[in-house]
């Protein structure tokens, strides 16, 4: 993934388009790992309870966006003008996104906890 | 005519910007793909690539219109605690599925998953949106890009429909009511 290739100058690289797909997967996992640890852990739901109507979902959703703009920052301005390996980029995201996919759904999150 | 303000804003959250935003899937992702294939029929123009541009962007204000009313207006109303005393509980719509085990799975299964996967759907096409923006018609040339965008938009799709779903059901058995009463229409009464 840290391959980087000079470019050829009639082409506009992919690191813009990968960092923007890599956060997007780290987003998605993001919301999924703080769903399932808002879920598991009491303490972890007073944390994330940003707004106390919504409860722990205003900060699982919060911090999942907060992770995902950072990350996309972060890779913006390391990857921005260069070209990156783009198939690990992709598999990594779409992995990604699987997980947040996945722990974001009850059943596997009560089959993690052993309920 | 009437509907509570508390049915008015569901509405809004759920047709309003949920369902307008599943509308516009089909169409997103056949012009996608048919703007960035490899061996399209024709170039697009700058007046094609605007347009999708301006669709894919409204499609990203209603994909976080949908989750910000759904979270901070009408989801504090379906949680609303049941103050004691109280025995009716039509307008506390989490404690009424919950309080039968013949529907307390629409909460524990239906909302609980609609209110986390749903936000995928803001987040993947926020990227969709700007990859496009970035690259236009240049994607044609950056068939991994395409899968990712495409793949993404897909998933954005499929969590949008559950979250619609569940959504309709759950509003089938708990609705979320109470407000002030707003006049629509003024109708005539039957025999006048």
């Amino acid at each position: 993934m840290a391959n980087i290739t000079p470019i050829k100058t009639d082409e506009i690289p992919n690191g813009p388009g990968a960092a923007a797909i890599l956060a997007a997967g780290i987003g998605s996992a993001a919301m999924g790992i703080f769903a399932l640890a808002g879920d598991a852990f009491t303490s972890l739901n007073h944390f994330f309870t940003f707004y106390k109507p919504t409860g722990g979902l205003s900060g699982v959703s919060t911090s999942a966006v907060i992770v995902w703009l950072v990350a996309w920052f972060v890779l913006s301005r390391r990857w921005s003008g260069k070209n990156v390996e783009m198939g690990k980029v992709v598999s990594v995201s779409f992995a990604l996104l699987a997980v947040g996919v996945l722990l974001t759904f009850p059943p596997v999150m009560d089959l993690i906890q052993g309920k | 005519m009437e509907i509570s303000f508390r049915d008015l804003m569901t509405v809004f959250h759920g047709m309003g910007f949920g369902a307008l935003f599943m509308l516009a899937f089909s169409a997103a992702l056949a012009e996608l793909y048919r703007m960035s294939a490899p061996g399209a029929a024709s170039v697009p123009s700058a007046r094609e690539h605007n347009l999708l541009l301006l669709y894919l962007s409204v499609m990203v204000v209603l994909a976080w219109g949908a989750v910000l009313s759904g979270a901070y207006i009408v989801y504090p109303w379906y949680r609303a605690v049941v103050p004691e005393g109280v025995i009716d509980l039509t307008d506390y719509p989490k404690f009424l599925l919950t309080s039968s085990p013949k529907t307390s799975a629409w909460h524990s299964l239906g909302m609980e998953w609609k209110e986390h996967v749903a936000w995928l759907a803001p987040i993947a096409m926020t990227m969709v949106a700007y990859v496009f923006a970035k690259y236009g018609p240049a994607l044609a040339k950056q068939k991994q890009i395409r899968t990712a965008v495409i793949g993404f938009a897909v998933v954005a799709f499929v969590a949008t429909g559950v979250a619609g779903a569940f959504g309709a059901f759950l509003n089938k058995y708990a609705p979320v009511r109470g407000g002030a009463m707003i006049e629509i229409i003024a109708g005539e009464q039957e025999g006048q």
